[in-house]
């Protein structure tokens, strides 16, 4: 999976688990709680479903990690490596 | 027996609906805590529970009807014989013989209505808790009547119907709260208090808790709060019920509500469910499913209804203190602010700790501030000892 299909998946994982957010709005370089009110429990909901999809377990102190679209694919891509 | 089953109330600030989507049709049988029907309200799409085995008549309100709270949807044959007031969600039982004498209840603040519009009363239908008549039953009885259907006669199917357009249901929304704060304002004579707190421990143990489970199993600091917000209210009487008909019902179980933003504007406070009886974990399952349904818009009638203090929590804003209202007929509502890192005295020296400003909105006519001080040290006690939560 390269870099484009990653960000792609997240954006899929990101609005399942927050149907109220429109993919489209979705700006990659913004943290999603600077777009759309994104909370601890969307933080939550959204570390557990990476983790379904890449069995990727993030720690809360890695939280930051999952902040924008873009911070998490430079985090998963090094991760899945 | 025939019931009618009615359109029950789901809180202060909700006088209305709209059908979209029958689940039962005549001849099936239903049992207490079925969903029957899908309404759109000024909450979102709310999935309505009946409270009594039966075998469905006849459907009464067809689908795209906007009804007042209290309209009858359906007729029912039950078994027994049940009190129409089953029909209603009960989540306190009121004290034996209360609300089952034949004189219609009525607040005081609607009977003066009544008396100002010239309404006649006792001939109304009461739509409030136990079926007590209330301001806004007056008030509708006065008005010039609505037309039955409100809605386009092919009325809209429920999945068209969900995603209404985002204004419509934020102006539908603001004028809900708006109508249930302005009472609140208006009839509760409120104190309010604040104190902050060390919350350390319960954020190092959540913290440690956190790291030592799967993610899946992880929990929110907010379910550490509602656990010690319900625990003070099984403790200090007063803070966690119902204030109606000129007194107050302290509620046996302690449902906390729990206040959720919607993005986009609005808020909801379904109920966590008994949340001094039951594991840390299950609350937070509630917890993650409530607030998923309330922003998908599919919240049961019930868990409205329910909350018997409320818990809002404004930490995610980056705003210390909340100054809560009311929402009425509670009589008590509990406010966190953000958890700041900050200097502070402990044994003569001072030390970075991590503090919460908790807040009491509360009903001067069950309580007054001393209680309240000693409700409010009582949930920061709480905190404190994480491991017991």
């Amino acid at each position: 999976m390269d870099r484009e299909q990653l960000a792609r998946r997240i954006l899929e994982l990101l609005t399942t688990i927050a149907p109220d957010v429109e993919a489209e709005s979705v700006i990659p370089g913004i943290a999603f709680r600077d777009q759309f009110d994104f909370d601890s429990m969307d933080t939550l909901n959204f570390a557990i479903a990476l983790h379904r999809e890449f069995g990727v377990d993030v720690p809360e102190t890695d939280y930051s990690n999952l902040a924008s679209i873009d911070r998490c694919v430079a985090y998963l891509a090094d991760r899945l490596t | 027996m025939q019931t009618e089953f009615r359109l029950p109330a789901l809180g202060a600030d909700m006088d209305a609906g709209t059908v979209v989507e029958w689940r039962v049709a005549p001849g099936d049988h239903c049992r207490r805590g079925d969903v029957v029907a899908v309404v759109e309200t000024d909450k979102g799409a709310i999935d309505v529970e009946i409270f009594i085995d039966g075998v469905v008549r006849e459907l009464l309100v067809p689908i795209g009807t906007r009804v007042p709270v209290g309209t009858a949807l359906a007729l029912l044959e039950t078994e027994a014989a049940v009190p129409a007031a089953e029909a209603m969600p009960a989540p306190s039982r009121p004290p034996a013989g209360a609300g089952t004498g034949q004189r219609a209840l009525i607040s005081p603040a609607a009977r003066k209505r009544a008396l100002e519009l010239h309404v006649d009363a006792t001939s109304l239908r009461g739509t409030g808790p136990e079926g007590a008549i209330t301001v806004a039953d007056v008030e509708r009885a006065a008005a010039p009547p609505q037309p039955a259907h409100e809605v386009a006669p092919t009325g809209p199917s429920p999945d068209e119907s969900s995603p209404a357009v985002a204004g419509e249901v934020a102006t539908g929304m603001r004028a809900a709260i708006a109508g249930a704060m302005s009472r609140s304002k208006r009839e509760i004579p409120h104190y309010y208090l604040a104190t902050t707190v060390d919350v350390t421990p319960a954020t190092d143990w959540l913290a440690a808790h956190n790291a030592a489970v799967p993610v899946t199993e992880r929990l929110l600091f907010a379910v550490l709060l509602v656990r010690a917000v319900a625990l003070a209210c099984r403790d200090h009487a007063g803070f966690s019920g119902f204030y109606r008909d000129g007194r107050f019902e302290q509620s046996p179980v302690v449902h906390v509500g729990v206040a959720v933003a919607l993005r986009g504007g609005g808020l909801v406070a379904p109920a966590i469910m008994d949340a001094t009886g039951r594991p840390l974990a299950a609350l937070m399952n509630d917890f993650r499913d409530l607030v998923a349904r309330a922003r998908a818009g599919r919240l049961r009638a019930s868990e409205l209804a329910a909350p018997t203090v409320i818990l809002t929590s404004l930490g995610e804003a980056h705003v210390e203190t909340v100054l809560p209202i009311i929402q009425p007929p509670q009589v008590a509502i509990v406010g966190a602010g953000a958890v700041v890192e900050r200097p502070w005295v402990i044994d003569g020296k001072v030390v970075p700790r991590r503090v919460l400003t908790l807040s009491l909105g509360a009903d001067h006519r069950v309580t007054d501030g001393r209680l309240g001080a000693h409700f409010l040290a009582r949930v920061a006690a709480l905190l404190a000892e994480p491991a017991q939560l």
